[in-house]
């Protein structure tokens, strides 16, 4: 899109840029959390979830978002102001850095880093020193105990993550994540090309360490001992409030969704459709009307993944920290990094 | 048959309830759009028949919270027959139940001796100021029209009632 | 230092003097955790206070109290049908089990025994009870290790058995049924197979929970193994229920003691587990609860026909005496001692709750536990805010 804007000044170009970074995350955020938080849980519980505010409760998050806007915002009197008032702010922006690097179309992108999927996981990092700092300066030992538990937590998943992601840019050859889209798409399975080369299935073992790292990195069952809502109460959001509260909560669905598009852009193929199935060769040879249906597809894909995160959320108990830890360590590391090694000698190999 | 992880068999679970809901409705009522009737014997509110109450004071005192504020005086009422004497009757100045203190245990209705008090299902009288729960003997002889009939006993059960 | 007048530095001060003195009294460090008495894992208002070392617990002591509402005391101006009403709310889930051992004293002091009919009909209402604590428990269960989605379908099928309560008492969670001499009322026309169809359900419950919950992994990495109470400690500490049961102690008043009800006439057995950990507690409740259905089932089709009332004065005085009865309730052993004097109330009662001795163990069983364990053993030992407390 950007490419055919190409006359827009450098001010609209950036202004363009982040409206287009604010829907891209805020959309999604939205979307997820009317569909799965109010309508899949409560279905899952056998009741209908939201019905009054709007038709079939779809105007419910403007509704809470109204409420949360309006109630006061209470700082602790013996918290850290200055820092207590950074904390949710640090960790939505980590979400907006993410989205950045994120193509939605053959020439509809923000960004196109030679090294984007380095700068991706670099960048998600960022969101633990926002929960780590929002659990100390609270003055609340809930919190902290909740703060301290997300560090050692979200450390230790970030590992699998990156791991997990080294398998499929070794597959592609590149870290730029436009090329990896461009690679599942005119890639062929064992001479059969019908359905394109999308990573999932020859990366499987990946797709899966994926998948558990991401459900631990968003604290989402079973990996919610930082939020434990009957031990913690709220975590390390327990003193927020009012609007600082609702960064919280829509980071934390915008989040899910950021990390949903990287896996579908790693493993499911991101904006695009086997290329086969148009008749296209390359990346330039995609026609412009991909730049329209492509965020669309990507959206499709986001959804699945997420109600895959969110199924398992709302099924399962949540680890204790020990086991949450061992799991991580002794368990998803070293299937990592077996998994790193197989491909590697069947890259070079065949 | 291969033992399935409980990983996945809880999945499948709520996976299923999800079908359930989707496909059946839910479980839940959509309250105030759909309501539920209440069975019969519910305990909702208690009514008062005026006539029969002969303000023996009996529910005052037997109420575990005191809710029940009785006040009556006496007259004379003509005589049944002609030529008889004036009959002593009671009558009510005031019988009050205070919705707010009341327990819904049901010593009142059952210890009056003249069936004066009978218990309806209705429940939807919530007030926003506390005093009007205070229901005076116009409001109490109002709910009889929602007292239901004693639904029929089970089988087995002794013909004469208690 | 410090400014004398900064009353935010002084209070700040003063806690960490609190905090010194604590660390003195009881030589040892760490930080002090409030759990309680306003605290979502606590079924209500209980108040642990924890020494913590990190994330493991070091000392642990319940303080009580919160919810106290002077039953003893009300019971002594209160006439025998006004204290049956007020004993409904000790254990508010299994609301009509409590007052079946105060009526059985009762009758026990007025040498009066119930019909048979209305014996059948008080066990089946005395399971159904059960049934309705103990699938709450089950919700419960899930809700304080995470799993959001047990605990709706806990409330949903529960619903079916307060409907069953209602439609025969009046009352969802207080039906003040039980009467000196038997019960207040019958039981309405369809009844008896509205209750078949709803065991049925309860049954598919069980299944449910046990699929969702029980069977996985990571609900019994979070149980077995926790909160271990070895037999003799059980026994030491006057636990009761299914806590007892499920360290190997095979012991149910239901079937250890005679009364004037009548499990006996079913088949049914007692479930007890080895182990002693929070798995093992769990795992007994939820077999008794399918227990109970089969209890309940077979009783439904034994009732015997008659009157559901014996032949009592309408004011009814109970002569002096002392009596005390314990039934084997949803929580454990419920009991009540009457002191009569011959007047229309009794003199005292003494009530003696399953909950609160199931809670003197914590400080013993709470020493080396992580703080998410503190909720599981908690959660396990399962009590009732109102039991305790009274």
């Amino acid at each position: 899109m950007i490419a055919l804007l190409a006359e827009v000044p450098y001010w609209g170009q950036s202004l363009l840029r982040v409206l287009g970074g604010l829907v891209a995350v805020l959309l999604p955020a939205g979307t997820i959390v009317y569909v799965f938080l109010f309508k899949m849980m409560s279905f899952m519980q056998s009741r209908l979830g939201p019905m009054e505010a709007g038709p079939y409760g779809s105007m419910q998050l403007f509704a809470e978002v109204g409420k949360w806007l309006q109630k006061e915002d209470i700082v602790p009197d013996r918290a850290d102001a200055r820092i207590f008032k950074m904390a949710p702010v640090i960790v939505l922006v980590s979400t907006f850095l993410l989205v950045v690097v994120v193509p939605f179309g053959p020439e509809a992108w923000f960004t196109d880093f030679e090294t984007g999927v380095f700068y991706a996981l670099a960048v998600s990092s960022i969101s633990v020193l926002g929960i780590l700092i929002a659990g100390w300066s609270s003055a609340n030992k809930y919190s902290l105990l909740g703060g301290l538990r997300a560090a050692g937590q979200l450390i230790a998943y970030e590992l699998p993550m990156v791991l997990a992601v080294m398998g499929v840019v070794i597959q592609a050859g590149t870290m730029n994540l436009q090329k990896i889209v461009v690679a599942q798409n005119t890639g062929s399975m064992f001479g059969i090309d019908a359905i394109g080369h999308p990573y999932v299935i020859s990366q499987f073992f990946g797709f899966i360490i994926f998948m558990i790292a991401i459900q631990a990195e968003l604290t989402q069952a079973p990996f919610d001992m930082p939020i434990a809502e009957s031990e913690l109460v709220s975590g390390y959001m327990t003193e927020y409030s009012g609007f600082r509260f609702l960064i919280f909560f829509i980071g934390e669905f915008a989040t899910a969704g950021v990390f949903a598009m990287i896996a579908s852009v790693l493993f499911l193929g991101g904006w695009g459709v086997p290329f086969t199935w148009f008749g296209w060769t390359s990346v330039d040879d995609v026609a412009n009307w991909m730049n329209f249906v492509g965020p669309l597809i990507m959206f499709t894909k986001m959804m699945l993944l997420v109600f895959i995160i969110m199924w398992i959320r709302f099924s399962y108990p949540r680890l204790r920290e020990d086991q949450l830890q061992r799991f991580a360590w002794k368990g998803l590391i070293p299937v990592a990094l077996i998994n790193i090694m197989v491909t590697a000698i069947l890259k070079v190999v065949f | 048959m291969a033992k399935v992880p409980g990983l996945v068999k809880g999945l499948g679970v709520t996976l299923g309830t999800l079908f359930k809901t989707t496909v059946n409705g839910s479980n839940t009522v959509q309250y105030p759009h759909e309501k539920e009737t209440p069975p019969i014997r519910s305990r909702g509110v208690i009514a008062l028949h005026q006539d029969n109450c002969t303000s023996c004071m009996l529910c005052s005192r037997s109420c575990p919270d005191w809710c029940i504020y009785i006040e009556a005086h006496k007259e004379l009422a003509p005589p049944r027959r002609e030529g008889g004497k004036p009959r002593q009757v009671n009558l009510l100045d005031r019988f009050d139940i205070d919705y707010a203190l009341c327990m819904y245990c049901g010593i009142c209705v059952e210890v009056c001796p003249f069936d004066a008090l009978f218990w309806s299902p209705e429940y939807e009288y919530s007030e926003p100021n506390i005093s009007d729960l205070l229901h005076d003997k116009s409001k109490l002889s109002e709910w009889m029209e929602t007292v239901p009939e004693a639904p029929e006993l089970e089988a087995g059960a002794d013909k004469k009632k208690k | 230092m410090t400014m004398l007048g900064d009353r935010q530095q002084l209070s700040y001060i003063a806690s960490q003097a609190a905090d010194a003195r604590l660390n003195l009294e009881l030589e040892t460090e760490g930080m002090t955790l409030n759990i309680g008495p306003q605290h979502p894992a606590t079924h209500g208002t209980l108040r642990i206070i924890a020494r913590l070392d990190g994330e493991q617990v070091v000392w642990a002591e319940p303080a009580c109290g919160y919810m106290h509402r002077g039953y003893e005391k009300l019971t002594e101006v209160r006439t025998f049908p006004q204290v049956t009403t007020l004993v409904n709310r000790i254990d508010w889930l299994g609301s009509f089990a409590n007052e079946v051992p105060f009526i059985l004293a009762a009758e026990k002091l007025m040498g009066v025994e119930a019909p048979t009919r209305a014996q059948y009909i008080r066990t089946i209402l005395f399971e159904l009870s059960r049934i309705a604590n103990v699938s709450l428990f089950l919700g419960d269960l899930g809700v304080q290790l995470g799993a959001i989605t047990p605990v709706f379908l806990a409330f949903r099928d529960r619903e079916y058995v307060l409907n069953l309560i209602e439609s025969a008492t009046g009352g969802r969670f207080h039906p003040n049924f039980d009467r000196i001499g038997g019960l207040k009322d019958d039981l309405p026309a369809g009844w008896i197979d509205e209750t078949r169809a709803v065991m049925k359900k309860l049954r598919s419950f069980c299944d449910q929970i046990e699929d969702l919950l029980f069977g996985n992994e990571i609900f019994q990495s979070r149980t077995r193994g926790i909160g271990v109470i070895p037999r003799d400690v059980a026994l030491q500490y006057g636990l009761s229920g299914a806590n007892l049961r499920a360290s190997g102690v095979d012991w149910d008043l239901r079937r250890d003691q005679t009364l004037p009800m009548v499990w006996d006439k079913a088949d049914w057995k007692v479930w007890t587990h080895p182990d002693g950990d929070s798995f093992a507690r769990c795992w007994v409740r939820l077999q008794e609860t399918r227990e109970s259905t089969k209890i309940v089932d077979q009783l439904l089709g034994a009732i015997p026909s008659g009157p559901v009332m014996a032949k009592v004065p309408k004011i009814i005085k109970v002569p002096e005496g002392e009596a005390w009865v314990s039934t084997e309730n949803p929580l454990g052993e419920m009991g009540y001692y009457v002191v009569s004097r011959g007047d229309l109330g009794p003199f005292r009662v003494k009530i003696r709750s399953a909950s609160f001795n199931n809670i003197s163990i914590t400080p013993w069983l709470l020493r080396g536990v992580y703080v998410p364990d503190i909720v599981t053993i908690l959660a396990s030992l399962y009590f009732i805010l109102g039991d305790i407390d009274r």
